[in-house]
């Protein structure tokens, strides 16, 4: 069947509300506005002011409400509209939902989902344009996914309120109104494994979320070029799927990391030092890395492109043979 | 001199006052020994002991249900210790051992206890606040008539979650009694320096919360209006605000030199002390034979030697355990 990445993402939240009582949505404008993204439109009207719940402009208190609820019994998911207003709730985010059941010696646990919206999607300038999924990824005691494709979309959430522990979805606001075909059945799937998009022999283009469909658009002139690359899915950004990391890097001997994130501590660092400690004896050249540049973003800074600051690759010559051109910014 | 309203309290009720002197004084003498034990570097890490304010905790306590939540903030050997949570577990715990009732992984800030539905031993001032709301926003979502109780220092007050809670909790009914102690200082700054208004219940107020101000040194005041306000709230009739004037008699933590605060002043609130107000009150009574107060103290004492034993005793997590319980083990795939 037809759909979009926003209504499979609601179609995901419908099917949690009706299999499961314990689960409710809570966040910012997500009941009579409709969510900022038009994900939950409608779900008012179906399941009430009750579950899905309008709250005020108050970042900590609902997201620290939504652990709290999780300690309670309940299953939470809380939406925060942009990953921007989240660092209003990093304290409860961090020092409560990540640390509670290691500090507790297991005693509890925070069965939460918590989605946002990151990306520079449409020159908002500094302040609402940050990607700090990979920010996340560095807390231990969360869980980070990043669904790129529509089944996941429909999927993650399901599974992602199965999971005893904390978990926030990252849905990139350019991705909402992708459409597509999906399986009429279409349902949960799994969040513990990377997915190879694209199969290739020359490279491996490892990306995740809002940039999965820039990097498969870009190895389709890559392949006019004799260049095959394979593009690989993150999916789960914490905790990362280190096999198939490294056996994708196995297959092709190169890889290009490709995130919208800032360069400097980046997920894109993380990944390219696994797998410099773990395969570099594969490997037949540096890793290199597309990311933003380091700077906040601007309204009006990349003339042409227009959407992300993500820096337009530069081209030179692969060190370390192949001959390969070699992509890196 | 024993007031002729607290002479009359005591009297209607000797036994009720006879067990609130009994709970102050276990969180007492468990304080002192928990300083004894940090002097001689058995204990490790923050400690920040409650001698002094004792009575805020055991009011509540006595007004509580087991299946009702509490939740506390770094300074809660106390409210663990009124709460049931057992004084062996809370001591294994500063020592860091496996015996503790967290693993050792917390120690001293961070108690959680299951069992009793004791939520923390938060660290991060009013980081427990928005729990609280969630917990309650969970019982009333269930329809369970539970009462969360949140207890948490005047310094929470200046805190931007302090007010997104209250908020939150009045706007949707929620069954929380939110619990102030106010000592008068957030480490060495005086409620004046950090609050354009230092009425504490108004602010509460101020959200359409009932809020009261109590004396947090009369034991007996605070559990009658603890009784009260738990009563409302598990009724129904939404968030409960007490705000308890209270002194901590000690340092801020094992490492304050207590700059900011007269020796005249905390002099004056020692007259006030809990634990000997009410046991005068008590004599004068004639509710406190010699003997009873000599059998009330030996309880105390071999429950706080019983506790140093058991912790004595406790061993370490191994250091392979450090990343145990960071997420739920999950079974095979
Ligand atoms: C958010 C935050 N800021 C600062 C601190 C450091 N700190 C620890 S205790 C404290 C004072 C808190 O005072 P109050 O809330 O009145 O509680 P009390 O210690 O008096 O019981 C401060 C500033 C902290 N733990 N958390
Ligand atoms: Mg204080």
């Amino acid at each position: 069947m037809k759909t979009t990445y926003r209504e499979a993402m609601r179609a995901a939240i419908r099917e949690a509300m009706t299999r499961d009582d314990r689960v409710f949505l809570m966040g910012e404008d997500v009941g009579r506005y409709g969510g900022c993204f038009a994900v939950s439109l409608g779900l008012l009207e179906e399941f009430g002011p009750e579950r899905i719940r309008d709250t005020p402009l108050s970042e900590s208190g609902f997201v620290g409400a939504g652990i709290g609820a999780a300690l309670g019994g309940m299953r939470p998911i809380v939406e925060i509209m942009t990953v921007n207003f989240s660092l209003l709730a990093l304290d409860q985010i961090m020092n409560n939902a990540a640390t509670l059941r290691h500090m507790s010696g297991g005693q509890f646990s925070v069965p939460l989902v918590i989605r946002m919206t990151p990306g520079a999607g449409r020159q908002l300038a500094a302040q609402h344009s940050h990607s700090l999924e990979g920010w996340y990824a560095h807390i231990p005691g969360l869980r980070i996914l990043t669904p790129s494709t529509l089944e996941d979309a429909r999927g993650m959430l399901w599974t992602a309120l199965q999971d005893p522990d904390p978990v926030l979805i990252f849905e990139h606001g350019s991705l909402y109104n992708v459409a597509g075909e999906i399986a009429d059945d279409a349902g949960a799937v799994d969040i513990d494994t990377a997915a190879v998009r694209r199969s290739g022999r020359d490279v491996s283009l490892i990306t995740y979320g809002g940039t999965l469909q820039i990097t498969l658009d870009a190895a389709e002139p890559l392949a006019q070029e004799g260049i095959d690359a394979e593009v690989f899915d993150l999916r789960t950004l914490r905790p990362l799927d280190d096999a198939a990391i490294l056996a994708t890097v196995a297959r092709t001997h190169r890889a290009v990391i490709v995130d919208e994130g800032w360069r400097s501590g980046s997920i894109s660092a993380e990944v390219s030092a696994r797998i410099t400690e773990s395969a570099f004896f594969d490997l037949d050249a540096p890793v290199g890395r597309v990311c933003s540049v380091d700077s906040a973003a601007a309204l009006r800074q990349a003339p042409g492109t227009g959407r992300t600051p993500l820096r337009r690759p530069r081209r030179r010559r692969g060190p370390g043979g192949g001959g390969h051109p070699w992509v890196t910014s | 001199m024993i007031d002729e309203f607290t002479a009359r309290r005591v009297t209607a009720d000797p036994e009720r006052a006879r067990h609130l002197l009994l709970q102050m004084l276990r969180a007492r003498r468990f304080e002192e020994k928990c300083v004894e034990l940090y002097s001689a570097a058995k204990i490790r890490g923050f400690m920040h002991v409650y001698i002094g304010e004792e009575a805020v905790a055991a009011g509540v306590m006595a007004a509580l249900e087991p299946e009702d939540a509490v939740l506390a903030i770094y300074r809660e050997h106390g409210h663990a210790l009124l709460r049931g949570v057992l004084a062996g577990a809370i001591l294994a715990e500063m020592y860091g051992y496996e015996q503790g009732c967290c693993r050792g992984r917390g120690g001293s800030m961070h108690l959680f206890d299951a069992a009793t539905r004791f939520y923390g031993g938060n660290a991060i001032v009013a980081g427990g606040l928005p729990l609280a709301v969630g917990l309650a926003l969970a019982d009333k979502m269930a329809g369970r008539d539970r009462v969360t109780v949140c207890f948490f220092g005047e310094g929470a007050v200046a805190e931007g979650e302090f007010h997104e809670s209250i908020n939150l909790a009045a706007l949707w009914q929620l069954p929380v009694l939110f619990r102030c102690e106010n000592n008068l200082y957030a480490m060495g700054t005086a409620l004046g320096r950090s609050e354009s208004q230092t009425d504490i219940a108004l602010k509460a107020a101020a959200y359409e919360v009932p809020a009261w101000p109590v004396d947090g040194m009369d034991v007996l005041a605070v559990e009658e209006t603890a009784r009260r306000a738990v009563h409302m709230v598990r009724a129904g009739g939404g968030p409960h605000f007490l705000e308890l004037s209270t002194y901590r008699f000690r340092a801020h933590s094992m490492y304050d030199p207590e700059r900011y605060r007269e020796k005249a002043e905390v002099a004056t609130w020692l007259e006030r002390d809990p634990i000997d107000l009410l046991r005068a009150a008590l004599e004068a009574a004639g509710e406190l034979p010699a003997k009873t107060w000599a059998a009330v103290q030996g309880e105390v004492d071999s429950e706080v030697q019983a506790a140093v034993e058991f912790a004595k005793a406790g061993t370490p997590e191994p250091v392979e355990d450090l990343t145990r319980f960071l997420y739920t083990e999950r079974g095979p795939k």
